[in-house]
């Protein structure tokens, strides 16, 4: 298997925000800005695997209240009840709406798992400077960053039914402290995300690899 | 160095230990508590409820170990832990409907509920016994409670208010049988400050339905409330000749009367028994009617028996009667003064005196609607002595026959009479006349009749000449005239006569002198008529 040359040992760097290659400054000082974009030029994110592993911990401690908290108070006639997103999830199955227990159950709950792994693995394998699956790992990096957006999905359904669910005293629909913790597991799990620089992926010792 | 960026997560940690911390804090005791039965009861849903307002989560629900009771946990707030004393209570709410009143509607929609209520036990337990129907709730409220004790409830219904001169100051909380069955027991919550009324001299009585007399002075309808008349209710006053007005502490126990009169009435006293015996049907006499003394109402017919007479082959009706010689008031405040009232030998001595006067018991009707009876004892003027037996017990007071049995046999003896009236022979007679009249009346229709016409006849000719004879043409009208004319030359004549004859009176001697013929010719011949 050949490994693809590197940006960095041919002196190159690419802009992050427009794309722009261009001759690395050979004297190390302040980063350089583009000069198309004016976005700093950094041949690797400085500290990126130390932030992400950060924004993961708070990510997933976030998780625990956002689980166990109610997300919601729903009000109707004669009394009120608090539903946690696990609880509702349970109770849209039980109550045959099998396909939103599953839709609720896949966006908060499968995603933010998903990508508390994902982030773990790749930052151990990063750390552990492994060789191997460089280009699924990318891959899985990607997959991360797009599901990323659908994470708010549960954060979504709550501000609407909050906001649509207003009857008085015939129901009423009230966001709970758990969907804070909910949302700031999507923020904080987005932030490592976005901190990771999949670059890290493939310094494995490519140069060794010729 | 670490980076900075390690403050997000210790951030995160912080916020999730601080609520780890706040949950451990909060997390209240778990009690168990064993019902009948789990009806209404979910696990993880149905709350646990202090005045309304949440303070816990039924957690599990079990059978017991012998399968006869339903073992509830619920997890309590920490906030909840002092309500558990050995002495709450824990019922389960369920909708409750009844006449008047409803309760726990809105677990209908909402479910049931466990509702608390704490005591005032130092003690505290995890373990209770919980209740199958709501206690009385008055923990924590201020008011007396009241036990009455009564024959039966009526419609007395839980939660049923109470009154007092129709204002709504308190309800029933409990009402059960004595042990035994005998009578029940009403246990009444008055609400502060209407507990102040309560005092050794409140009577109590049932309000319950509509209380309707026809007396004297027209109908009259009494009631308490709408509810009252559905669901019952009851009402109390202090009675007007109250000595002890001392309020009465919490628990205090009354006599629940059956109606405002009852209640109000002075306390009867030691009751004594007559007995009478009435030789007529007693129809319409039943147990339980009054016995009047002179108008007073001093007693009750307590029992009615038939009797067999051997000697007249009759059944006389025995019928014993309840008087209270208290009822009747100042009379027996003086009897009681000269110790009458104490005595039975003088109470019977007394009696017989009234016996001698005339005293008797009578049944009156006293509804002549049902002809329902009572027993008055009254003095019937004009009766025939009685005897008395002052040495028997009970006593045993002469009767008469009712008034009804009097007026049935006056209206028999009037009819008698009536009978007696030779009503066919009258009826002969009076025939007989009525054919003597009609031909009296023929005779005068053809022998009368004509000759009273013809007589009218002549009389109607008569009038017809008397008629013509006045008329003005008469001819003898004409003679009169003629006649007065000459009668006032006559009369004329002689007044000159007599003027002359006044001045010339020798006239009359020596006739006429010549010169002084100043009489006219007519004079002069009347005077020469004179010579």
């Amino acid at each position: 298997m050949t490994t693809p040359v590197r940006a960095i040992t041919v002196g190159l760097v690419a802009c992050r925000t427009c794309g722009l290659v261009m001759q690395r400054m050979p004297v190390p000082g302040p980063p350089a800005s583009c000069p198309r974009c004016t976005t700093l030029l950094r041949e690797r994110l400085p500290r990126s695997a130390e932030n992400t592993f950060a924004w993961l911990i708070a990510g997933v401690i976030l998780y625990i209240p956002a689980n166990l908290l109610p997300v919601m108070y729903v009000s109707g006639v004669g009394g009120g009840e608090e539903s946690t997103i696990l609880g509702g999830v349970l109770s849209f199955w039980r109550d045959g709406s099998w396909d939103i227990a599953v839709l609720i159950f896949t966006a908060s709950v499968a995603v933010p798992a998903t990508k508390f792994l994902a982030l773990a693995l790749l930052l151990w394998t990063v750390h552990r400077g492994s060789r191997l699956a460089r280009r699924q790992r990318t891959a899985l990096y990607r997959l991360v960053e797009i599901i990323g957006y659908w994470s708010m999905l549960d954060v979504v359904v709550v501000a609407l039914t909050a906001a649509l669910l207003k009857f008085k005293a015939l129901g009423t629909a009230e966001p709970r402290l758990g969907i804070v913790f909910f949302c700031g597991v999507v923020v904080a799990t987005m932030i490592a995300a976005l901190s990771f620089d999949p670059r890290l992926i493939w310094d494995t010792g490519a140069g060794d690899g010729h | 160095m670490p980076s900075l960026i390690w403050l997000v997560p210790l951030t995160a940690v912080v916020i999730g230990a601080t609520l780890v911390v706040k949950a451990l804090r909060d997390a209240g005791p778990r009690v168990s508590i064993s019902f009948q039965t789990a009806q209404g009861l979910e696990v993880g849903k149905t709350l646990v409820k202090y005045r309304n307002v949440t303070i816990g989560r039924v957690t599990a629900v079990s059978l017991s170990s012998d399968h006869n009771s339903v073992l509830v946990s619920a997890d309590l707030l920490r906030s909840a832990k002092d309500l558990l004393t050995a002495d709450a209570q824990f019922w389960v709410v369920r909708p409750r409907i009844g006449i008047g009143w409803a309760s726990g509607l809105e677990t209908l929609i909402s479910g049931s509920y466990v509702a608390v209520e704490a005591g005032d036990a130092k003690e505290r337990q995890k373990e209770f016994v919980g209740l199958e129907n709501p206690p009385p709730s008055t923990h924590g409220l201020l008011g007396k409670s009241v036990v009455l004790h009564a024959k039966d409830v009526g419609s007395l219904a839980l939660d049923a208010p109470v009154y007092f001169r129709h204002f709504e100051v308190g309800h029933v909380i409990d009402r059960e049988l004595e042990p035994g069955g005998h009578g029940a027991r009403v246990v009444l919550f008055i609400d502060a400050p209407y507990d102040g009324l309560i005092t050794h001299a409140t009577r109590f009585w049932n309000a319950s339905g509509i209380d309707l007399t026809l007396g004297a002075d027209g109908m009259k309808l009494r009631t308490q409330s709408l509810a009252s008349v559905l669901a019952g209710g009851v009402a109390f006053e202090t009675a007007p000749t109250a000595q002890d007005v001392a309020q009465v502490p919490s628990g205090a126990e009354f006599t629940l009367f059956d109606d405002q009169a009852a209640a109000m009435a002075l306390p009867d006293g030691e009751p004594r028994y007559v007995r009478m015996r009435f030789t007529q049907s007693l129809r319409g006499l039943f147990v339980g009617a009054p016995v009047d003394f002179v108008g007073v109402n001093i007693g009750q017919v307590f029992s009615l028996d038939l009797d067999y007479d051997a000697e007249h082959r009759s059944f006389p009706m025995i019928v014993t009667a309840l008087i209270y010689p208290r009822r009747m008031g100042k009379a027996y405040e003086v009897l009681e003064q000269n110790g009458t009232a104490t005595s039975e030998d003088k109470m019977a001595r007394l009696v017989g005196q009234l016996v001698a006067r005339g005293l008797r018991a009578q049944p009156r009707t006293g509804n002549l609607l049902t002809g329902q009876l009572y027993l008055a004892l009254d003095f019937i003027p004009g009766t025939r002595p009685a005897r008395f037996d002052v040495d028997a017990r009970p006593l045993e007071i002469p009767t008469v026959p009712g008034s009804v049995q009097e007026l049935q046999q006056k209206i028999v003896s009037i009819v008698d009479k009536i009978d007696r009236i030779p009503m066919a022979e009258i009826g002969r007679h009076l025939d007989a006349d009525l054919v003597g009249l009609n031909g009296a009346l023929g005779e005068v229709r053809t022998d009368v009749l004509p000759a009273g016409a013809a007589a009218f006849q002549s009389l109607q000719t008569t009038l017809g000449s008397v008629d013509r004879a006045l008329a003005d043409d008469a001819p003898w009208r004409d003679n009169i005239d003629q006649t007065l004319v000459e009668a006032r030359t006559t009369l004329r004549t002689v007044r000159s006569l007599a003027d002359y004859i006044d001045r010339h009176p020798e006239a009359l001697l020596r006739g006429r002198h010549p010169s002084q013929s100043t009489v006219s010719k007519g004079s002069a011949s009347a005077a020469s008529g004179t010579e």
